[in-house]
């Protein structure tokens, strides 16, 4: 049943029911349960938005306004993303979710030998301002927004943004992009990282301070537990981790004497929602709160607005199975249905061949009607927070939110985020719990339909791919973009290109912020792996702390 | 009664690819079976994992590959092994890979091709077997 752990007796009655982050769920909830923890409406719930917006950010949420989808997107050249993206938006959606390749991420040019099988393979490739010229032709980038998951990189992919906006002639403060930019994640969860943590964390400093002079509209980093709770973290742990991140940052930005009024409201986050139904409204209606008050008692902000924990509340990968792939649309539809009740602003939701493949048009399709029948013909726009009031929710609302808070002093003890991805505690810690929680599906222990325990015979059976229709990968989206490249190479301005990598270099070395000198860069066709190569010879490269 | 060495085994992850959770409770799953696991870490070219595995003295290479490139690593590390002379050495693969991938992964020498979703005992089943 579920992600939750069922013990029953003999005759099948359930006895007791344990969620992930460790509470124990009762057969029935009343008065009494709120009473015992001193629930009040003012204190802990507040009208719909208001401090501390555990209902919602908005007054009127879905009805003044349906949740934003932005699906996943991008892959091959710049050319056939622009086509997906101009695709995704006929079909009704309001923000793009750009996908990068492996070398984009992690810095290298498309003729890298480490490059070599990977360009456009898991998502567009990316060498230089030409590529995102094509990519974003005819895309009114003063209306819809773009996530760039980038991280490792964010830097320069968000130099690059402004510069083909201005090449378009928008300006910039007219554009919105949100780079995902969070790296001390990465270093838990996705993996694309490159540079030691120090530098790391220096550099989403700068893209921060950047925004907050340079580009309003912007959001400088989406702070995502979503991937720690992917690598094996629990919800609660998901939330804490996350927030503790956040303030890893905050203090870097405030070190450079900014106050966090002026940009922790462009914080943005990205959590999960594959789990156990409940418990992740409950996460969410506690996230919510938590973050406000945080923002407010340790923090000092004051203005209303920069209290919100926007973002994106979608996704649900690791809750998809390989087996029986078509199980995934109605699992996702439940996801999304949580997302929903959570008061999700903004959701994308994983398309059921996401286990396998990247996700085909059909299916990247399917996601968004799901996502758009659950505002338009199932009733979520009907009220503010529906679930409000329920003896259940609000006490598990309250116990989520201990659990978190517990969860962010364990890594406060242990000398804070940094430190604890440093030397690997996080890391070992949510890979410990993943191997448990696989053989505990594995075993049966956590049910999972059409995983267990009925598929555990066949392993041929299990492989099978069913209806999935693979996206295969094109060999001539490399030697497309390595021509592109060559041509480039001979083109443009050398000059340019040498004096502006330069001057990065300095600030590099130096103490200026790096944003500025990576703007000039892409107007001057520098390449990301130029840039990032003069970053690899400046900060050198991490080195993951043991495991075990 | 006949005596057994623990079998050696590198969980690799060769290119960019940075998920690695699969990896990871993988080698745990292995180490609980008795075997002796070094993980490589992220980001490895092949010329890494041979030196680490030549290194280690290995018995065994456990690739975990979840961007697609599966069958051209496999067949660059299975030419790269013959030019070394380790052939000994037996190369097994992980990760997301279709079903009809893996004859043409048998094809090019892979000993062993444990899709995502194979559970921990038929891994270490099929390991052992690879030693009987």
């Amino acid at each position: 049943m579920g992600v939750a752990k069922y013990i029953k007796d003999e005759k099948g009655v359930i006895k007791e029911v344990i969620y992930q982050s460790g509470i124990k769920v009762k057969p029935a909830y009343g008065p009494e349960d709120l009473e015992r923890a001193g629930f009040t409406y003012q204190k802990d719930l507040g009208a719909p938005g208001e401090f501390p917006f555990t209902r919602s950010l908005h007054p009127q949420s879905y009805r003044s306004r349906a949740w934003t989808t932005r699906q996943y997107t991008g892959f091959g050249t710049p050319e056939e993303t622009n086509e997906r993206f101009k695709l995704m938006i006929a079909n009704g959606q309001n923000g793009l979710n750009v996908a990068f390749d492996l070398p984009t991420q992690m810095g290298y040019d498309s003729d890298h030998p480490l490059a070599e099988g990977e360009v456009g393979r898991v998502g567009m490739a990316i060498d230089s301002l030409k590529d995102f010229e094509t990519a974003f032709a005819g895309i009114p980038l003063d209306r819809i927004g773009s996530g760039l998951t980038i991280n490792a990189v964010a830097t320069i992919m968000m130099a690059m943004y402004q510069a083909v906006a201005e090449k378009f002639g928008y300006s910039k403060d007219q554009i919105s992009t949100t780079p995902q930019n969070d790296i001390l994640k990465e270093m838990v969860g996705r993996g694309a990282w490159i540079f030691p943590v120090e530098h790391g964390v220096r550099l989403v400093g700068d893209s921060i301070e950047y925004a907050v002079k340079e580009l309003p509209k912007s959001n400088p980093v989406s702070i995502c537990g979503y991937h720690i709770r992917e690598s094996g973290a629990t919800p609660a742990q998901e939330i804490a981790y996350a927030f503790e991140i956040a303030k890893a940052y905050i203090d870097n930005v405030t070190q450079r004497g900014i106050l966090p009024e002026a940009f922790v409201g462009r914080f943005s986050f990205n959590f999960n929602v594959y789990g156990n139904l409940w418990e992740q409204i409950a996460k969410f209606r506690a996230a919510r709160k938590l973050w406000a008050k945080m923002l407010k008692n340790e923090y000092g902000v004051s203005d209303k607005k920069k209290l919100f924990l926007r973002g994106l509340f979608g996704g649900g990968g690791s809750g998809l199975t390989k087996e029986q792939p078509e199980n995934n649309i109605m699992r996702g539809a439940y996801y999304a249905l949580g997302a929903a009740l959570s008061g999700a602003q903004t959701t994308a939701l994983c398309s059921f061949d996401e286990a396998y493949t990247i996700p085909t048009p059909r299916s990247a399709l399917l996601s968004l009607r799901t996502l758009e029948m659950l505002m338009d013909e199932v009733g979520l726009r009907d009220t503010v927070d529906p679930l409000a009031g329920s003896y259940f929710i609000e006490t598990l609302t309250l116990e989520m939110e201990e659990k978190i808070l517990e969860e962010m002093k364990e890594v406060q003890q242990m000398g804070g985020m940094t430190k604890c991805i440093s030397n690997g505690l996080i890391q070992r810690k949510v890979s410990r719990q993943a191997y448990e929680y696989e053989k505990g599906l594995q075993s049966g222990e956590y049910r999972k339909v059409g995983l267990n325990p009925e598929a555990s015979d066949q392993i041929a059976e299990k492989t099978n791919a069913g209806a999935v229709e693979l996206h295969e990968y094109n060999e001539d989206w490399a030697k497309k973009s390595k021509a592109n490249l060559k041509a480039l190479r001979s083109t443009r301005n050398d000059k340019d290109v040498s004096d502006s990598l330069k001057a990065l270099e300095k600030a590099a070395k130096g103490s200026d912020n790096v944003m500025p000198h990576l703007v000039k860069c892409c107007h001057a066709y520098a390449t990301v792996g130029e840039m990032a190569g003069v970053f690899r010879q400046t900060f050198g490269e991490w080195k993951e702390p043991e495991f075990y | 009664m006949e005596t057994t060495t623990k079998i050696r085994v590198l969980i690799a992850k060769p290119g960019l690819d940075g998920h690695d959770k699969g990896a990871k409770i993988v080698a745990l799953a292995l180490r609980d079976a008795g075997m002796e696991v070094i993980y490589s870490g992220l980001h490895q070219t092949l010329d890494q994992i041979i030196q680490t595995a030549t290194q280690e003295a290995v018995d065994v290479i456990g690739l975990s590959i979840m961007s697609g490139a599966h069958l051209p690593i496999c067949e660059k590390l299975m030419t790269m092994m013959k030019e070394k002379g380790l052939e000994d050495i037996r190369l097994t693969v992980g990760g997301v890979i279709p079903h009809q991938d893996i004859p043409r992964l048998r094809q090019i020498g892979v000993a062993a091709v444990f899709p995502g979703g194979t559970s921990f005992e038929d891994i270490v089943f099929g390991m052992n077997k690879l030693f009987e």
